[in-house]
């Protein structure tokens, strides 16, 4: 059975006005405009006086990323070849779905603020995420090398002289692409107390040094755009070895005895453990929390969804000459790049300052950020398009010749996003918006482990859904049936 | 009388169901050296894997169209894996990330004879079609055996080169079939000529008894 496009589309439009009007969408701040002049001070100034502290936080940073994303690509690699057993794929399936900062305030019961916390909350969702891609990559090497080798091989032999091999180049492009993801994780780890910018950030807002602010943002910036320069390969077990050393120096406040056990026992529902009712226990976290928190995780995720789409159907044209000039196309692509390299939590939480918690800022994060890797993606493939000589220019080029051409990977990548884009309107709550995040995070507070477990079961349903949802939409729709949309980054984009 | 390395008896071949040779009737004695003759697409490769799949038992050495290289590894770890079955898994771990002298000599010795002298170490990937093909041809001549199945093992090569290696191939291996495109080193080469049109053999005759013009036929 295939569904038509414009029944697909209607539905999906019929959906975002659904949302929207669920959706709280006020600006509680009273003056919005001066919060956000006495920002573009504090980013026309940039305060660079605590230069030992910030020094410190981007180690720190490049640690966390370089140690989480080292383990879940060892352990990913490690796991790939099993992947077609139901045990594995469904154990990374569920260590994927919950996100590094749900990860880490889980972790936080166990291993408290250690840095073995931010290395395992990077770690374990990329083990599950590159288990995946390693094994789909280990599924798609040529056969032909396969098929010469010598009869009655051990299945290791043939992994290690032929199969992985084929497949070094993507698995680096990937890893690559997978550190500055794990670059952004790090730095939004901070915003839950571990010692990375993110931190520093939270602090300089909460405090209105806004130089000090714009100053974290653009040693961020500073350390993430040229990533492809400085990442050199074979200084990598230089890195880790670097990052190992620079977390094993940091200390943390030891747990007490015996933290492993009670964690143990507090995951356990409370009714099992004490005298409350399973009515009551059922009561209180399905019809107050995870209902209400998955309805308004549904509800922002759909409307940054349509915003994301929106946006990169309108900007793509922005990077490429033909449209923009080669003039805007360089200033298209430098606004595009910043906006995927700023973490979305982090532009939210930067929106909230200037709006107030409501929806709102977590839908222009979201929207800013993935409509702009979007539009990115597809703006370097319409660059690539080869236009005949006589080609229109201008609006009429984008709306005859890029978008058509380009339109099946455009809603490929835009049903790719959503599983994404819903993993972090979960999170959107730890900034005091309604979603499941706020539930979990005031469950945390309340060492309620039972009630945490809980609902990042229901947002690892959530998510599940969702993806199937997606799945099923690419390949009825047939949109993008040959795109690679995580490996093929960079230079390698088709 | 001898038994054959490979019989087919009115069977027919194919990928899936589509069946490419039907009705076939061949039998392969050891010690024959075979020219697969016939356009593209007439049934040249799936003859060549369903006689693979039929000789069991027998050290096969393969030479397939595509070369089946490993882009990312050297020259070296190409050829040499041809004899990984010689040694057990810890051991080709050790090959693969510190290949022993005596083990790059015995690849030197191969890629001497190929024409590609002291480039073991090159990554194949910084290759010529020629040289890739060579490559792929010293992988079969390292591992050895009783027979060489390859399908235009010398298509990228000039016809001096091609030449010298199809004997090359033929002092090695006690039995050979290969599938040519040039019915002159067709001639020169292959005891036996086998041609296919259309999935059907047309021609199987010693090479003694066919010259040029009634091979040219099965281009028509």
């Amino acid at each position: 059975m295939t569904f038509r496009r414009r029944d697909v589309l209607l539905t999906f439009v019929l959906l975002t006005a659904m949302a929207l009007a669920l959706a709280d969408l006020s600006a509680r701040r009273p003056d919005p405009w001066l919060m956000l002049s006495q920002m573009a001070q504090g980013l026309m100034a940039p305060d660079f006086t605590d230069l030992p502290g910030l020094f410190r936080a981007t180690g720190l940073t490049l640690a966390f990323a370089f140690c989480g994303v080292g383990l879940g690509a060892a352990a990913g690699l490690l796991l790939a070849p099993f992947y077609h057993l139901r045990v594995v794929r469904y154990l990374c399936v569920s260590i994927r779905a919950v996100h590094e900062l749900f990860w880490a305030l889980l972790l936080l019961n166990l291993t408290g603020f250690s840095p073995l916390t931010g290395v395992l909350a990077i770690g374990l969702p990329y083990t599950g995420i590159f288990a995946k891609v390693f094994s789909e990559y280990l599924d798609e090497s040529d056969p032909t090398a396969e098929a010469i080798l010598p009869p009655g091989l051990s299945g290791l032999t043939t992994l290690l002289w032929v199969r992985i091999p084929q497949c070094l180049p993507q698995m680096r492009t990937y890893t690559l692409y997978r550190l500055e993801c794990g670059l952004r994780s790090s730095a939004v780890l901070g915003f839950i107390g571990l010692p990375t910018l993110g931190y520093h950030l939270e602090t300089a807002f909460r405090q209105a040094h806004y130089g000090q602010a714009a100053a974290v943002l653009a040693i961020f910036l500073a350390l993430i755009l040229p990533i492809r320069r400085w990442m050199i390969w074979r200084l990598v077990p230089l890195f880790l070895v670097a990052s190992g050393v620079v977390l094993a120096l940091v200390t943390s406040p030891p747990m007490g005895d015996g933290a492993y056990g009670r964690f143990l026992a507090d995951i356990l529902p409370s009714p099992i453990r004490t005298e409350m009712a399973w009515s009551d226990w059922l009561y209180r976290l399905f019809i107050e929390q995870a209902w209400p928190g998955s309805v308004d995780t549904l509800v922002l995720s759909q409307i940054a969804l349509a915003g994301a789409a929106a946006l990169a159907a309108l900007a793509f044209p922005a990077i490429v000459p033909a449209v923009a000039t080669r003039f805007g196309a360089f200033i298209g692509h430098a606004i595009l790049v910043i906006l995927r390299s700023i973490p979305e939590f982090m532009l939210a939480f930067i929106f909230v300052q200037v709006f107030g918690p409501s929806m709102l800022p977590a839908i222009l994060a979201l929207a800013l950020h993935n409509g702009a890797i979007i539009a990115h993606l597809l703006g370097r493939q319409a660059s690539g398009l080869t236009l005949r000589p006589d080609a229109p220019r201008g609006l009429t080029l984008w709306a005859w010749e890029l978008f058509p051409r380009i339109g099946g990977n455009f809603w490929a990548l835009c049903l790719y996003r959503w599983e994404i884009i819903l993993r972090e309107s979960a999170i959107m709550g730890l900034l005091g918006i309604g979603t499941l995040g706020y539930y979990i995070q005031s469950n945390v507070q309340q060492l309620r482990l039972d009630r945490v477990v809980a609902l990042l079961l229901v947002s690892i349903l959530l998510t599940l859904l969702i993806d199937r949802i997606s799945r099923t939409l690419r390949t009825r729709m047939r949109w993008g049936s040959h795109l690679r949309i995580e490996a093929h980054r960079g230079d390698r984009q088709t | 009388m001898q038994s054959p390395l490979a019989s087919f008896e009115r069977e027919s071949l194919g990928w899936n169901d589509a069946a490419v040779l039907t009705d076939l009737t061949l039998r392969i004695d050891a010690g024959e050296r075979v020219a697969l003759l016939g356009r593209s697409g007439s049934g040249k490769s799936t003859l060549l894997d369903a006689l693979r799949q039929r000789m069991t038992g027998e050290r096969i050495a393969l030479v397939p169209q595509q070369h089946g290289l490993v882009d990312p590894l050297s020259v070296f770890h190409n050829v040499w894996m041809g004899q990984l079955d010689q040694s057990g898994t810890l051991t080709n771990l050790r090959t693969l990330l510190w290949p022993l002298a005596r083990e790059r000599a015995a690849v030197d010795v191969v890629l001497d004879r190929t024409g590609l002298s002291d480039m073991g170490r090159r990554n194949v990937t910084t290759l010529s079609g020629g040289q890739r093909q060579r490559v792929a041809l010293g992988r079969a001549l390292l591992r050895g055996g009783a027979v060489v199945l390859a399908d235009e093992p010398v298509s990228a090569l000039d016809p001096a080169q091609g030449d010298a290696l199809l004997a090359d191939l033929a002092s090695q291996f006690a039995t050979a079939v290969l599938a040519l495109h040039d019915v002159g080193q067709a001639l020169s080469f292959a005891t036996r000529i086998i041609g296919l049109r259309a999935g059907q053999i047309v021609i199987d005759a010693p090479a003694d008894d066919l010259d040029t013009a009634a091979l040219m036929d099965l281009y028509r």
